[in-house]
């Protein structure tokens, strides 16, 4: 059984604590307060002047149409419920597959788990090169061979396929091992009994193994959603860097693009302090709403 | 035990604030022999080594300076990373910043300190007259006082195909010269079994700024923002909407191709996709590796109504400014530098392995008395657009606070326009709309 050890001393458990506390404060509550200070300043990047504004910065990124802050909301839900549905399906689909008695499955599992290996960065270099409309093999079989033009720098809908496969292709992997694990845990004798029982193979499934794979399920939806939100900034860097238009501008790209690129430290600010609530959000959905309804 | 306590407390402390100061003491190294300074920069694989070759050579000429020079990544990595180590106090002496920066670095100005004025102070013989016009002033205040030292410049031309030509049956020694020559020649070769017939990189920095230069025609008021930071943008002329009218109408027909941002279509015109194509002379070496076709490199083209057309193009590129803040010793250090760097030599040397122009006069006569345009033309003429007239209130450069930002509108609403989303004269209308809005936000600010 687990044993309770109580510290002799009480300064001694704190000390303990205390690098920790130390690498916490300093990387990640120092910048946030800093990021929360500058929201309310405009700002001369070598910091000689600093213009208090209020909640300028905040009132114009709802209120300016030419900012694009609502667009790129509202294309960062869109993406990331794309990836969200597209990965996980894909990933149940091809765990339900590799769970069945075949011949070299263990040599399948260990091919479908490999492109989590590849750095986010790297996999949309690769996307990238395949449909580039000049130079992409893919791009050239779609023109030559079935006739569609393929243009993801001016067509705004192939963007946004383009990027949503290229960030779904990566995570499907991820999303595998965990429906992989969740399909092995399922008790066969289940299975087996429905079986007899004489319920189908999509009727065992639905009835039987997606109710029991619903732990799973709930934890992926989480994490590919803060994926989608979050994660994805290498994807777009790469493929579209935000085009064509602003159509492809997800929040994360935005808020470097306007706080890096562009230097305007305010507006960027202004918008990771919203991002820093969206994933307290996410963060207390998480615990409250899922970790209490589900049973690992 | 509680004693016990405190001392582990301390201990600790004492390890993280070792941590923290570490980076601060890096500095402060006892002056033994020569004087070593900092110089950050941008440049990538060959252009990356001879910035290294430069300063190799300037360490081997004296004995006083050492110049240590560090890449630091892009553009906007190189310039943030000084904002970042000025704010730190941990500033190189010399920092590389691309032209787009310019206005950003200017108002900065307690963070930097002006070449002219720290060449005075070097006692360094500094003649502004000995560099080329064009480019100088692109750095310098209305009153040609230099702010900082042009470094890697670069100017846009038309590059076209030869053997396309052949093949379409015109003459590959007469590209266009007028924009109605040059549309008739981009149907032609698309006419003759090519993909399209034109492409350009940086629509903002070519087919607006340098369009507008070359037309002698202001981009903004107050001399393109030379005179104040009340400017406006003012390029949404009938000239160009014309100009993007018939591009957007090639489009339509394939005759144009859009091949991305920046400098991302040039693979259509190394593939041979199109005949013709703009791009910086940057690009020129670049060219000469992958394309495995003869090219040529031509003027930019112009609309012959235009009175006073062409004027002359502007630059693009970096240059170097100097942080404050520096002993008096790394000032005559960089100083020293900078007058090795603006030697006829150098430059030559420079230009002729970079493809980037020469900075003085004196560097393309010598490069010219080498011989070296006869087997490589295409510098020259990037050389010659940009010595075609003295500059002009609308020709000596851009000088905008939030730059950047307002490429990035053109550069957007350049692709809504060829996607159909807005017509051309809204499009226009909104690039200037929109980016009169930065320049306001940057004037409040530097006010």
């Amino acid at each position: 059984m687990v044993q309770q050890y109580e510290f002799k001393t009480k300064g001694l458990p704190y000390l303990l604590v205390l690098p920790q506390m130390v690498i916490v404060f300093v990387f990640f509550f120092w910048p946030s307060l800093q990021g929360l200070w500058q929201s309310f300043f405009l700002q001369d990047p070598f910091g000689g002047r600093l213009l208090f504004v209020g909640l300028d910065n905040y009132t114009r990124l709802f209120t300016d149409p030419s900012y694009g802050y609502g667009e790129s909301f509202r294309i960062s839900i869109a993406f990331a419920a794309a990836v969200t549905l597209l990965a996980m399906s894909i990933a149940l689909f091809l765990a339900t597959q590799a769970n069945k008695k075949i011949r070299f499955a263990s040599f399948y599992k260990t091919m479908m788990i490999w492109p989590y290996a590849v750095a986010t960065m790297v996999a949309g270099v690769l996307w990238l090169f395949m449909f580039n409309p000049n130079v992409g093999v893919i791009a050239w079989f779609l023109k030559h061979r079935l006739g569609i033009e393929w243009q993801h720098l001016l067509n705004t809908g192939q963007a946004f396929l383009l990027v949503t496969l290229a960030a779904s292709w990566k995570q499907i992997s991820y999303n595998f091992v965990f429906f992989l694990a969740g399909l092995q845990s399922v008790p066969n004798d289940l299975i087996e009994a429905a079986a007899i029982d004489g319920a189908g193979p999509a009727r065992r499934f639905w009835k039987i193994v997606f109710p029991l794979l619903s732990p799973t399920t709930f934890y992926l939806l989480v994490m590919n959603l803060v994926y989608g939100f979050f994660e994805t900034f290498p994807i777009i860097h790469q493929v579209t860097a935000g085009g064509p238009g602003k159509s492809t501008s997800i929040l994360v790209y935005k808020v470097w693009r306007d706080g890096v690129i562009n230097l305007d430290l305010g507006g960027s600010s202004a918008q990771s302090v919203i991002l820093m609530v969206m994933v307290m959000a996410l963060t207390v959905v998480q615990f409250r709403f899922i970790e209490r309804r589900v049973h690992y | 035990m509680k004693k016990r306590n405190l001392v582990a407390i301390a201990a600790v402390a004492t390890i993280a604030s070792t941590m923290f100061f570490a980076s601060c003491q890096k500095k402060e190294e006892a002056p033994t022999g020569p004087v070593t300074i900092e110089f950050w920069h941008a440049m990538t694989g060959k252009n990356g080594d001879m910035v290294k070759n430069l300063a190799d050579k300037f360490n081997a000429s004296q004995q006083n300076y050492i110049v240590n020079p560090v890449y630091k990544g892009s553009y906007s990595d190189t310039m943030n990373a000084g904002i970042a180590a000025f704010r730190a106090n941990a500033a190189p002496a010399i920092i590389q910043v691309y032209e787009v920066g310019t206005a950003t670095m200017m108002s900065a100005k307690g963070a930097i300190k002006p070449v002219y004025q720290l060449m005075k102070e070097a006692g360094q013989k500094f003649d502004p007259k000995i560099y080329i016009p064009t480019i100088t002033s692109y750095y310098s205040t209305s009153k040609g006082e230099m702010l900082s030292l042009p470094f890697n410049s670069s100017t846009s031309v038309m590059y076209y195909n030869k053997d396309a030509f052949r093949k379409a049956g015109l003459d590959p020694e007469k590209p266009p010269v007028t924009w109605p020559e040059f549309f008739d020649v981009a149907k032609k070769l698309k006419a003759s079994g090519m993909e399209g017939g034109f492409s350009t990189n940086w629509i903002s920095w070519i087919q607006l700024e340098n369009f507008s230069a070359w037309h002698n025609q202001p981009f903004g008021t107050k001399s393109n923002g030379f005179d104040g930071l009340d400017t406006e943008l003012e390029f949404n002329t009938p000239l160009t909407l014309k100009h993007f009218e018939t591009i957007y109408k090639l489009s339509q027909d394939k005759v144009f191709l859009y091949g991305g941002r920046e400098n991302k279509a040039n693979p259509l015109f190394s593939s041979g996709q199109v005949g013709m194509h703009f791009e910086s002379i940057g690009g020129y070496a670049n060219f000469k590796n992958t394309c495995k076709f003869e090219f040529g490199v031509a003027r930019l083209p112009y609309y012959p109504e235009v009175s006073g057309a062409p004027q002359n193009s502007i630059i693009g590129g970096a240059s170097l400014w100097v942080f404050s803040g520096k002993s008096k010793e790394e000032n005559k250090a960089v100083a020293s530098f900078f007058s090795f760097l603006s030697l006829p030599e150098t430059q030559a040397y420079w230009h002729q392995n970079t493809g980037y122009l020469p900075i003085t006069t004196a560097a393309y006569e010598l490069t010219k008395s080498q011989g070296f345009y006869n087997t490589n033309p295409g510098p020259e003429v990037a050389i010659k657009q940009l010595l075609n007239k003295a500059p002009t209130k609308s020709s000596m450069g851009i000088r905008f606070g939030n730059f950047n930002i307002i490429r990035e509108i053109e550069d957007q609403t350049w692709e809504d326009i060829l996607a159909g989303k807005v017509s051309v004269k809204d499009g226009l209308d909104r690039m200037v709309r929109e980016g009169n809005a930065k320049l306001r936000e940057f004037e409040q600010l530097n006010k």
